[in-house]
């Protein structure tokens, strides 16, 4: 008996997901490892793997001075967290959730508001080879919702948590 | 097991039931399917599905109510399969045998019906860190509920339950042991004939968490000595939504119902109403008639096969997978108690256990990644997760074959 046919994905297709970027920000996390004095720190916690990410981000006025991340998850969810920061780090606070919105719509709709075509975007567009993968969708915008959680509570307190359920 | 076969290496490595189950017979990511997550849900025979179409196509009608003809055949199908199910798991008799939809819901009817009048504050409840979530979640509910506390029996760098602590444990506080058969995560059999002496003697009463016992050799409840013990139908090549609950029948005599409402009921009054005998008392509302009859044709397909034979092959595929797993530099097996079923947890330095589950995934082969609902044991093994190759009836070498080399190419992929 023949199965209906997959999403069209050939045996090759894990190099869709698993591009050199992903498996280079994997292997090598950029900005790794806790951020002291952070002012704003979220965790990031998939529930159905385990995973846990927590982001820092130093806040200075408007700007996002210092962008950090450490903790556990798989190549994907470490990647995209590698690449979070080395994308947001500088930018105001604006700018950064419109990125992370247009992560997540590249992500979660397949719709590519990434504008010119940077380096820095088409590493950051290697993201979306999880669009052939659903049940790893949600490894790659663990890290953009703890971002959107960190930039959108601005007064201090407990720090937050956000999951992927 | 009762059924451990004592030379558990030289039995062929293939039963040649591969052509029994249709779903096996199809192509992920353009290679054939290598199924290994029997553990999570195992596949049908075809004459499960025969059964259960046959059902709907020509018997169906609801059980214990009309006097038509087709309720006498439903209810004949529906009673047939409970009897069916009796005589597999060696109970006394029908009373003993409730119908559930699974065994979560096994576990929390005994949690809420039978521990839950009983505990007092101060009380103990005794589960093992090897655990599934499903017997340790409805504990901590009813303890939550009346005060009582959970204790936990500890395990070794193997995987094996540290027998001499829960002897300490078991004292004269402990109302309550819950513990699994076979260890979903581990793959670890527990001596349940013996811990359930060492609990009788204390009169404390034993649930036996049975999902992953069932399908890997015989239960005999009987032998085993449990008060109760709990399974479900999706383990054992049955449908899904169908669960059992065997217990004493002493013990459920005296349980309050755990749901209300029809068929659990002998007479509805406003001034009182007076409950079904067993084991209807426990199965309000109408039943999963045809996953019951899907689960009796489970049934027979196992024992025309013989239990005995699918425990040894399973033991000889599972030395061969855990030596060549075993052989794989930077593999980590997780789980290597001296008495197994066919489970083989591990990790594998370096990746994640979902990308190794996405990569083999994209060679047709299927193995469960992540906590396996038993974050308690990845907590003790200090690993966020791990991959899982579970192992049934209709594996063979090739599997493994298939299953080492997607590995390899996975292991190269991160290098």
């Amino acid at each position: 008996m023949k199965a209906a046919p997959t999403s069209g994905d050939s045996p090759q297709g894990e190099h869709e997901l698993y591009r050199e970027v992903i498996l280079d920000h994997a292997r090598n996390p950029r900005n790794f490892g806790a951020l002291e004095n952070a002012t704003h720190t979220v965790d990031g916690i998939n529930p159905l793997c385990g995973d846990r990410l927590t982001l820092y981000v130093d806040i200075d006025g408007e700007r996002l001075d210092a962008v950090r991340f450490d903790g556990h998850g798989c190549a994907i969810s470490l990647a995209s967290a590698s690449l979070l920061t080395v994308a947001v780090q500088g930018r105001s606070v604006e700018d950064a959730l419109e990125l992370r919105d247009n992560i997540l719509r590249l992500l979660e709709q397949g719709i590519d508001y990434l504008g010119p075509a940077t380096p820095q975007h088409s590493a950051l567009a290697a993201l979306a080879g999880v669009r052939g993968f659903p049940s790893r969708i949600k490894c790659a915008t663990l890290i953009w919702q703890a971002l959107g959680q960190a930039l959108k509570r601005r007064d201090a307190g407990p720090n937050p948590t956000v999951t992927t359920e | 097991m009762n059924s451990l076969p004592d030379t558990p290496f030289e039995a062929s490595a293939s039963l040649d039931v591969r052509a029994d189950f249709p779903a096996l017979h199809q192509e992920i990511n353009g290679r054939p399917l290598v199924y290994l997550d029997s553990a999570a849900s195992a596949q049908q025979p075809q004459v499960v599905i025969d059964a259960v179409s046959r059902y709907q196509s020509h018997d169906h009608a609801n059980v214990h109510r009309g006097v038509h003809t087709l309720s006498h055949r439903a209810t004949d199908a529906y009673e047939s399969a409970r009897n069916r199910i009796r005589a597999f798991i060696n109970a006394a008799s029908l009373s003993e045998v409730v119908f559930t939809k699974g065994t979560t819901e096994s576990i929390n009817l005994v949690a809420q019906s039978f521990a839950r009048p009983r505990l007092k504050p101060g009380d103990r409840i005794v589960v093992s860190h090897m655990e599934h979530h499903a017997n340790i979640v409805p504990w901590q509910i009813v303890c939550g509920q009346t005060g009582a506390e959970l204790v936990v029996t500890p395990i070794d760098e193997r995987g094996q339950l540290d027998l001499e602590a829960l002897d300490r444990q078991l004292d004269d506080r402990v109302a309550m042991l819950a513990i699994g058969h076979v260890s979903n995560a581990l793959g670890t059999i527990n001596p349940i004939a013996d811990i359930c002496r060492l609990a009788h003697e204390r009169d404390i009463p034993v649930l036996v968490d049975g999902a992953q016992g069932v399908p890997h050799g015989s239960v005999d409840v009987a032998a085993l000595g449990c008060d109760f013990y709990a399974f479900s139908g999706h383990k054992m090549f049955g449908p899904t939504g169908t669960g059992v609950l065997y217990g004493r029948e002493a013990l459920l005599e005296d349980m309050p119902p755990y749901q209300g409402g029809g068929d659990m009921i002998l007479e509805v009054r406003f001034d009182g109403t007076v409950y079904n005998e067993l084991p209807y008392k426990f199965e309000a509302g109408t039943p999963n008639i045809s996953g019951f009859v899907g689960l009796a044709a489970a049934v027979d397909y196992l024992e025309t096969i013989g239990m005995q034979r699918i425990a040894r092959h399973e033991q000889a595929l599972l030395g061969i997978l855990t030596k060549r797993l075993g052989d794989i530099p930077g593999v980590r097996l997780i789980g290597t108690a001296a008495h197994k079923a066919s489970v083989q947890s591990f990790v594998v330095e370096d990746i994640h256990p979902h990308d190794i589950g996405t990569l083999v995934d994209q060679q047709g082969v299927a193995i469960r990644t992540g906590h396996h609902c038993a974050m308690p044991v990845m907590q003790y093994f200090d690993v966020p997760g791990t991959a899982r190759a579970s192992l049934a009836l209709y594996n063979d070498e090739n599997d493994v074959d298939r299953l080492i080399a997607a590995l390899d190419r996975a292991i190269r992929m991160f290098q």
